[in-house]
């Protein structure tokens, strides 16, 4: 089925919309880049509830925590490299170790930025969270997932971090009037019984066509979606290596430290499995098309589906 | 309150700050004692706070940006009832709610975690801009630390606060220009303080730290003062108080050995006997 196309970082700045209208305790922080991560269109409903930081991350995330602490809900945002690079330690320090309940919506997460090259193109942010006690650290699919990620996140009482893209994804979750979205929940979108695919974000549509590809050579390979990297769904991960015997993780994201790591973390302590790593392999990225730096890095569907059948066989 | 009075609650604030960090035998008693004074008039004279309601809404709220001068802040909120002030011997001990640096989850009345520098004035920024866009008016206050203006995090919060025309927030700057390595002048100096908060839209004040009366003449120009944050710089003696300790920079972070305990003790004692 074709589908409109959507980055997910769209995706945000419609979510926070909608929950501007009901809640007036949300706020939103920018610094200098609302028309790039898409939280301008809050901004021009809510002018008075959007507040332009300038360029200066490191005070940004200060402020959401002085503004979480007085009872607002802030969202803070910038792209990944700076929110989660830049502010790093006021991220640990001020919001997550007071477990004050600010959410980061960083944007232009991975290498899929594109022309921008390296310094813009962050592959160890998911690695920085998920370090932190108590941050609970999401990365949706598609658009209808970063909806739902953004309102579940909202919801939630405590820090959030939310990875969202700069590129135009497909959507993946087709049924977007059932689709349910649980915080730490992820969801089988394919059965198959010799391998399984464990994706997330925009990797997750990639490792979806690479399995209709695997299907077509006679092997059978069930695919996941772990839009939450922590708390990290153990009870699906056990599970599904009871019934296949290898399992591939697949990230926009370094091998070190990510949606791997992750799953690795859980299959060492309750269910060791042989586990092949896709991801950006502890490289930096470089100027281009953003599809050509997938394709490049390793990330897209005819790369996963060689990586994955040269694994399995 | 008269002067007097506050001066006695100063005193005895000192005396439970070295009996703090005597008993945790570590932690930073030169830069409680600078404090102290602007904390014993923020607690008992200005701030609009409850310690029998520790997190009403409507307080006036207070950020310790320099967090290792916790010691300092505990022994004030001990003084004004927050808590008991024989938790002192307990500071920085495993499982006790007086954390090495301030924890706002753990103990009664403080308002935000700090410790690391340059973030506090941040979060007070942040507290002050939530009282605007919600109308209320409560006032924000924070210490910061002469050497942590080092620190670039404090001159992105100040040139937001001057641009938001935050006046419902008042910086301290407890200037006793002594850090860890030597004088502040000396490793990286960031004066002139008061020309550089000028520059980024605050309204000025320069006092004696250990002045009450220009304290209070410093917070009430704040009051008065509308569309302006207002930086009170604070000149001050790290170490106040203490005779061997004053201006000694190696009074920083070291705890006193039981004689030096015992004689800061007495000199104290002494000149609470004066007031």
């Amino acid at each position: 089925m074709e589908t409109v196309k959507i980055a997910t970082r769209e995706s945000y700045g419609n979510a926070l919309v909608e929950l501007g209208h009901k809640h007036p305790e949300l706020v939103v922080l920018d610094a200098d880049l609302a028309a790039a991560t898409k939280t301008a269109v809050f901004g021009k409903e809510f002018p008075e509830r959007h507040i332009n930081c300038g360029i200066a991350e490191a005070n940004m995330m200060g402020i959401a925590a002085g503004l979480a602490a007085t009872g607002k809900i802030p969202f803070v945002s910038s792209f990944a490299m700076f929110a989660v690079g830049r502010a790093y330690e006021q991220i640990r320090n001020s919001i997550a170790y007071p477990h004050l309940n600010v959410k980061i919506g960083a944007t232009h997460a991975g290498i899929t930025v594109g022309e921008d090259g390296a310094t813009h193109q962050c592959n160890e942010d998911i690695a920085l969270m998920r370090t932190i006690p108590d941050m609970i650290v999401i990365n949706p699919c598609d658009d209808i997932e970063a909806q739902h990620a953004t309102k579940a996140a909202f919801y939630h009482d405590g820090p959030v971090y939310l990875r969202f893209g700069r590129l135009v994804v497909p959507q993946v979750n087709l049924d977007r009037e059932n689709y349910k979205f649980e915080i730490g929940k992820g969801i089988v979108l394919k059965e198959g019984t010799d391998v399984a695919i464990i994706a997330t974000g925009l990797c997750v549509s990639e490792s979806l066509k690479a399995a209709q590809m695997l299907e077509a050579d006679g092997i059978s390979a069930k695919v996941i979606n772990i839009h939450t990297i922590k708390p990290i769904d153990v009870e699906l991960l056990v599970k599904t290596v009871s019934e296949v015997k290898k399992v591939v993780t697949v990230e926009e994201h370094s091998v070190i430290g990510g949606l791997g790591s992750a799953v690795c973390d859980v299959l060492m302590e309750h269910a060791p499995t042989k586990v092949l790593k896709l991801g950006i392999n502890d490289t930096y990225g470089e100027s281009g098309p953003a599809l050509d730096l997938l394709a490049k890095y390793g990330l897209n569907d005819e790369n996963i589906y060689s990586k994955v059948k040269s694994f399995v066989i | 309150m008269h002067t007097t009075d506050l001066k006695k609650l100063a005193n005895s604030i000192r005396k439970n700050v070295i009996v703090g960090v005597y008993h945790a035998k570590s932690g930073h008693p030169g830069g409680s004692l600078s404090s102290t004074d602007i904390l014993t008039y923020l607690y008992f004279k200005e701030m609009n706070i409850d310690p029998k309601q520790p997190t009403m809404p409507t307080r006036d709220r207070f950020v310790l940006s320099k967090g290792h001068a916790a010691p300092a802040l505990y022994a004030t909120l001990a003084e004004k009832g927050f808590f008991d002030p024989e938790e002192m011997t307990r500071l920085r001990h495993i499982g006790s709610f007086l954390q090495g640096h301030p924890d706002m989850k753990q103990t009664p009345g403080v308002d935000m975690s700090t410790g690391s520098l340059g973030q506090g004035i941040s979060t007070a920024v942040g507290m002050a801009l939530s009282a605007k866009l919600s109308n209320e008016d409560y006032r924000v206050y924070t210490i910061i630390g002469d050497g942590e203006t080092q620190e670039g995090q404090v001159w992105e919060a100040a040139m937001f606060a001057g641009d938001r025309k935050l006046d419902n927030l008042v910086v301290f700057v407890d200037n006793n220009n002594l850090q860890i390595d030597g004088n502040v002048d000396q490793i990286c100096s960031p004066y002139p303080l008061d020309k550089k908060f000028e520059a980024f839209n605050f309204n000025v004040v320069v006092i004696d730290a250990h002045n009450f009366d220009e304290i209070e003449n410093a917070l009430n120009i704040a009051r008065q003062t509308k569309g302006k944050p207002t930086a009170i710089i604070a000149s001050s003696i790290k170490g106040k108080g203490v005779s061997f300790m004053e201006d000694n920079v190696g009074w920083h972070g070291v705890a006193p050995n039981e004689e030096q305990y015992k004689a800061a003790i007495l000199e104290l004692e002494e000149a609470g006997e004066v007031l």
